[in-house]
Order: structure tokens, then C-alpha cells, then sequence
């Protein structure tokens, strides 16, 4: 930075005005320094990577075989736009995405009404509710998988047979549902702390008033809570969002995909190909495809998240 | 008040609530509504933890087992293993990308909220959107790049991306968290003629130290966690918590109270943590956005 302040003063001698320039200047990069170093490491480390995968997606190249990696052109999205497998992957990604942030975002409200009102032991009800989002997601995918869903020693199935029901063989039977219900296990917590937060900063006063007036405990979360908690619902479906359509540990842990693929999102099917398959090619042009998808997606969210935060929530000069 | 009731109230007549008969009912049960919730929500958290105690023939019966005389011996098997490493390379590698993490998201969001730069918008936008980009997208060409340099199975190529997958939320965190300094002490300090470094230590430190805080437990939470890095460039020296729990089963089998017990001290460091730090952990996962 002083090797730009040094010529900059040297002009400055010169003309009055350039000074002044050369000041703003000065204090423009002093300002940009601190932001710098976040900057550039974020777009080494994650930048340079996604030209790569653009490079790469257009050569045939497998890691298991011998030879050096040779130009396909445009094949590779050709095989991705073919492939049924592919198709099934963002059919799966998009429904575990929904549904799990769906359901969580619902108990995480039901939740959140439920501890918004004080009652004996209502930390330790907290405390106890965190916990899952706390747990390392490969032991909660182990912890359901054996203990929790098993076919014969499983705690679901034993409570199925309390009920007289025949027990189900989860994960075979019904993978999908029960890598949502990890999914769901681990991020409603999360949504719930959220809404929460945002119950809590509600004004008391207004609801008080509304009590007071008549208005149906119903009536008074319809008309007043809801539209308060409607930025805190848009941030928690948002994080979580960006979160669950990166599912991997879930489903390594709970159905490795299967059975066959009925439960292979992108992500899995992005690994399977890259390090089960060794093909460097095409799992680079399934990438490719994924982001351009996500970055459609992600625009409209953006734009939501922005909303958010900067309307009303700018920065001090 | 009298009109505003009037038309409020069409249908229902206005009750009065006291502490009757009533109220108190619908306290207890909204008491063991919310009591119920959170057993069924902390139940496989529980069991977890009661399976890792209990003598390997308990945890298979069709009818759970209670009564069980519990034992340490399946925490014993599996620290022998050989749990230590892993446990530590996560530690490390939590700590580490945490530090960096902060080193580089505090000065970053100073400049994008107390002294902004021009384009600040721009910059806040870019930082969020690297982290809508599926990351599984880029461990094709990450994977070759780390090859290249021969960093395969080294806990700094943790580090480095475990700073890169943290670094915009905390970005966006401490942003938040630098807003809320209040602009009128701000500009009493700067009229005092305060250099920078009185700015930030005196007046900006006190403020945003809960804030850091909170971002350093959410970022430690997502680096000690983490897998899918982890597994696929890593192997036996780097290898973390995670990985070690996968290849736990693939060569010891599902022996559950032995999974368990390994699952539940791969769990306990981030649990207790976010137990202590739950103010924290509101902070920083509303982004700050909530006081």
C-alpha cells in the first residue's frame, strides 16, 4: 500500500487538485485493505476450482486407466443430458431439499410457539431440543440407521408393535422418507432457534393489547405474529436451504443411495462418479450442470436474503 | 377500548382470564406439550448414549433393554482402536480453520459495514453466493489440485477449506454484528480524534466480542462436523472424527453399542459446547440479525 502512496504524494507536490485525488485514493484502498485478504482467499480457493470443473467437463479423462486426459468437447453434457440416473438425482436433490426444509421449518415453528411461553424447566426443554442439530450428522445417519430404524431391534418398530402395526424394514422399504426424517431430525432445531429468536423479539405489548381486545389466541398469531416472523421464516428457509441441498452424510450413512438410486441425490452421485467411477470428465460436467441449476435457484434467493438484511439495515458511512 | 373490543369481539364474548381453574389447566398442558416434544426430539440422542453403555449383546433385543448392568468396556475397544488420532485431527483442524477464519471474516466485515468500501454491496453478494454453489461440484478439480501439490491426507488442506466453506457465513455474522455498534459512540471517537487502533479496541471490541463468539462456536460447529471433504482427500494421517466413525463400521461391522459409544464421543465436544453456549448459538445462527 505505500508503494502506491509514494508516487501518489509525488503528483500531489505538483497539482493541488491531484492531491486531493490522490488523497481520496489513499483513503479508498485504506478502506479496502482489511477486506482484501478475505477476498482473494475465497476467490482462490473457491473460484479457481469451478474454471477447473468447466475445463475439465470438457475432456474424457479416467482416473482408473492409463493415458492422458483427451478433448471430448461438448460429449460430456451430451452423456449428462441422457443420463436417467442424472435426472433422478435432481428430482431427489430438489425433494429432500423441500420437504425436509418444509417439515423442519413447521415443527421448528410449532416448536418455537411452544417455548415463546414460560414454564417450569422451559431451558432444559430448549437444552434438549438443540441437541440434534448438535450431533455429528455421520452418527446421527449411523444412530438412525441401526438403534432407531432397524426392521427387528429398532425403537420405531418396537413402538409400531405397542400399537399392533407390523413393523417396516425403514430403510429398504422406505429410504427416502427415512433419510428425510434425518434430514428433519437435524434441521429443525435449527429453523426452530431461528423463529424463536424471532417470536422473542416481538412486541408484547401489541399482543397484549389484542388479548385484552378479544382476538382469539388463533385470530392474534394469524393477524400479528406470523407477518412479524415473516423475515426470521425467510432466513431460516433460506440457511437451511443452502444447507440440506448439500445432503451427503445422510445419505452415505442411512441408504448409500440405494436402494438402486432411489435415494441418490447430486451430491452422492457426484461422488460416486468421481471416486467410485474415477471419471474425472464426466462427473466435472455433471458439476457444471449442477451449479448452473443452483445459481437459477440461488438468484431468486439472493435476492430474497437481500431483502432481508440490506433494506433496512445499511451500512454506516 | 370500549368500541375496539366491541368490533373484535363479534363472536366471542370477551373473557376474562385470570389465574383460574382454566388458565392453570392449559399451563400444565402446554408444560408437558412442550416437555413431551423435547424428550421425543432428545430421545435418539439419549439412546445413543445409553446404547454405548451396555454390553454388546443388550443392544439387539426386540424389546429395548433397560435393565442392563452398564459397562465402559465398549468406550474402552474403541479408543483401542485407535480413536486418538482422528479425535485429535479434528481438533486441530476445528481450532485451526476456526482462527483463520476469524483472522480473515473480522477485518473483512469491518470493511464492509463500520468504514465501507465503495462497493460494499457488491462484495456482501459475492461472499454468499460462493456458499449457493454446491461444493460437491468443485471436489473434482479440488481433488486433482491438492493431488498435484501432493497435500492429499494433510490436515492443512482441512484447514484451508474448512476456512473457505466458513468464511462468507462468518463474513455476513460479524457484519451483522458491526452494525450494531452504535454510530453515535462511533462518531464521538472519531470527533475525539481516536486513530484506528483506539477505535477498535476501545470502542468497536467491547461491542462485537459476544458476536465473535457466536461465529467462531457456528463455524467450529460446521468445521468439527464436516465430512465430505474429509472423506474423499483424506485417508489415515488427516483423517477426523467422521471418517474414523465410517471406517469404524466398514471394519468392525455394525456392532451398535460399540458404534455407539464411538458415535457418542465423536458427538460430545459440539454438544457440550452448544449446551453452554446456547445464547451464542441464537446469536450467530439469526446471523445477528437478533439481539
Amino acid at each position: 500500500m505505500s508503494a502506491t502512496a509514494a508516487p501518489a504524494q509525488r503528483v500531489a507536490t505538483r497539482r493541488p487538485r491531484g492531491a486531493e485525488e490522490a488523497k481520496a485514493r489513499r483513503e479508498r484502498w485504506a478502506r479496502r485493505g482489511p477486506l482484501l485478504p478475505a477476498l482473494i482467499f475465497l476467490i482462490i480457493v473457491t473460484q479457481i476450482p469451478f474454471v477447473l470443473t468447466v475445463f475439465y467437463s470438457l475432456f474424457s479423462w479416467d482416473l482408473a486407466k492409463p493415458g492422458s486426459p483427451h478433448w471430448v468437447g461438448l460429449s460430456n453434457y451430451g452423456a449428462v443430458f441422457t443420463d436417467p440416473v442424472f435426472f433422478a438425482a435432481v428430482l431427489h436433490t430438489v425433494e429432500i431439499t423441500f420437504i425436509s426444509v418444509g417439515i423442519a421449518t413447521l415443527l421448528g415453528l410449532g416448536l418455537a410457539v411452544l417455548l415463546d411461553r414460560a414454564f417450569v424447566g422451559r431451558a432444559i426443554v430448549r437444552t434438549l431440543l438443540i441437541s440434534p442439530f448438535l450431533i455429528l450428522p455421520t452418527a446421527a445417519g449411523l444412530i438412525w440407521k441401526t438403534t432407531l430404524l432397524d426392521p427387528t431391534y429398532g425403537i420405531v418398530n418396537w413402538i409400531i408393535r405397542i400399537f399392533g402395526g407390523t413393523p417396516v424394514a425403514f430403510v429398504t422399504a422406505q429410504p427416502m422418507a427415512s433419510v428425510i426424517a434425518t434430514v428433519v431430525w437435524q434441521w429443525t432445531p435449527f429453523e426452530m432457534l431461528i423463529l424463536l429468536a424471532g417470536l422473542q423479539s416481538m412486541p408484547r405489548d401489541v399482543l397484549e393489547a389484542a388479548r385484552v381486545d378479544g382476538a382469539s389466541a388463533l385470530a392474534s398469531f394469524r393477524e400479528l405474529t406470523l407477518p412479524h416472523l415473516r423475515s426470521y421464516l425467510e432466513l431460516g428457509i433460506l440457511l437451511g436451504a443452502i444447507y440440506v441441498v448439500n445432503t451427503f452424510d445422510a445419505i452415505y450413512m442411512v441408504t448409500q443411495g440405494g436402494p438402486g438410486t432411489e435415494t441418490t441425490n447430486l451430491p452422492y452421485y457426484i461422488y460416486q462418479r468421481a471416486f467410485l467411477g474415477f471419471e474425472v470428465g464426466q462427473s466435472a460436467a455433471l458439476g457444471v450442470v449442477t451449479v448452473v441449476g443452483t445459481l437459477i435457484v440461488a438468484s431468486v434467493a439472493l435476492r430474497v436474503m437481500f431483502s432481508i438484511f440490506i433494506e433496512d439495515n445499511t451500512a454506516k458511512a | 377500548m370500549a368500541t375496539v373490543a366491541a368490533t373484535a369481539t363479534r363472536r366471542r364474548p370477551r373473557r376474562r382470564r385470570g389465574p383460574g381453574l382454566r388458565a392453570r389447566l392449559s399451563s400444565v398442558a402446554w408444560a408437558t406439550l412442550a416437555w413431551f416434544a423435547g424428550i421425543v426430539f432428545f430421545f435418539p440422542v439419549l439412546w445413543m448414549v445409553i446404547t454405548s453403555f451396555k454390553p454388546e449383546a443388550a443392544a439387539y433385543t426386540s424389546n429395548p433393554k433397560f435393565d442392563f448392568s452398564p459397562t465402559l468396556s465398549e468406550y474402552k475397544q474403541v479408543f483401542s482402536a485407535g480413536m486418538g488420532p482422528f479425535l485429535a485431527n479434528s481438533a486441530i483442524a476445528t481450532v485451526l480453520s476456526v482462527l483463520l477464519v476469524l483472522a480473515l471474516a473480522t477485518p473483512a466485515a469491518y470493511a464492509l459495514s463500520l468504514r465501507p468500501v465503495g462497493k460494499w454491496r457488491d462484495a456482501l453478494f459475492f461472499f454468499i453466493s460462493t456458499k449457493m454453489l454446491p461444493v460437491v461440484a468443485a471436489i473434482v478439480p479440488i481433488y486433482l489440485a491438492v493431488r498435484e501439490v501432493d497435500m492429499l491426507d494433510s490436515i492443512p488442506t482441512l484447514i484451508i477449506l474448512y476456512t473457505a466453506m466458513n468464511l462468507p457465513i462468518a463474513v455476513w455474522m460479524m457484519r451483522s454484528f458491526f452494525l450494531e455498534v452504535p454510530g453515535e459512540i462511533l462518531e464521538a471517537a472519531r470527533m475525539d480524534g481516536a486513530d484506528l487502533r483506539h477505535e477498535l479496541t476501545e470502542v468497536v471490541l467491547p461491542v462485537v466480542a459476544p458476536g465473535l463468539a457466536a461465529t467462531a462456536l457456528i463455524c467450529a460447529i460446521f468445521a468439527w462436523n464436516e465430512f465430505f471433504f474429509a472423506v474423499n482427500l483424506t485417508s489415515i494421517r488427516a483423517a477426523t472424527m467422521p471418517v474414523f466413525l465410517v471406517g469404524f463400521v466398514s471394519s468392525e461391522g455394525l456392532f451398535w453399542a460399540k458404534l455407539a459409544a464411538a458415535a457418542t464421543i465423536a458427538s460430545v465436544p459440539v454438544l457440550i459446547a452448544g449446551w453452554v453456549a446456547q445464547r451464542q448459538l441464537v446469536r450467530g445462527l439469526s446471523m445477528g440479525a437478533i439481539k
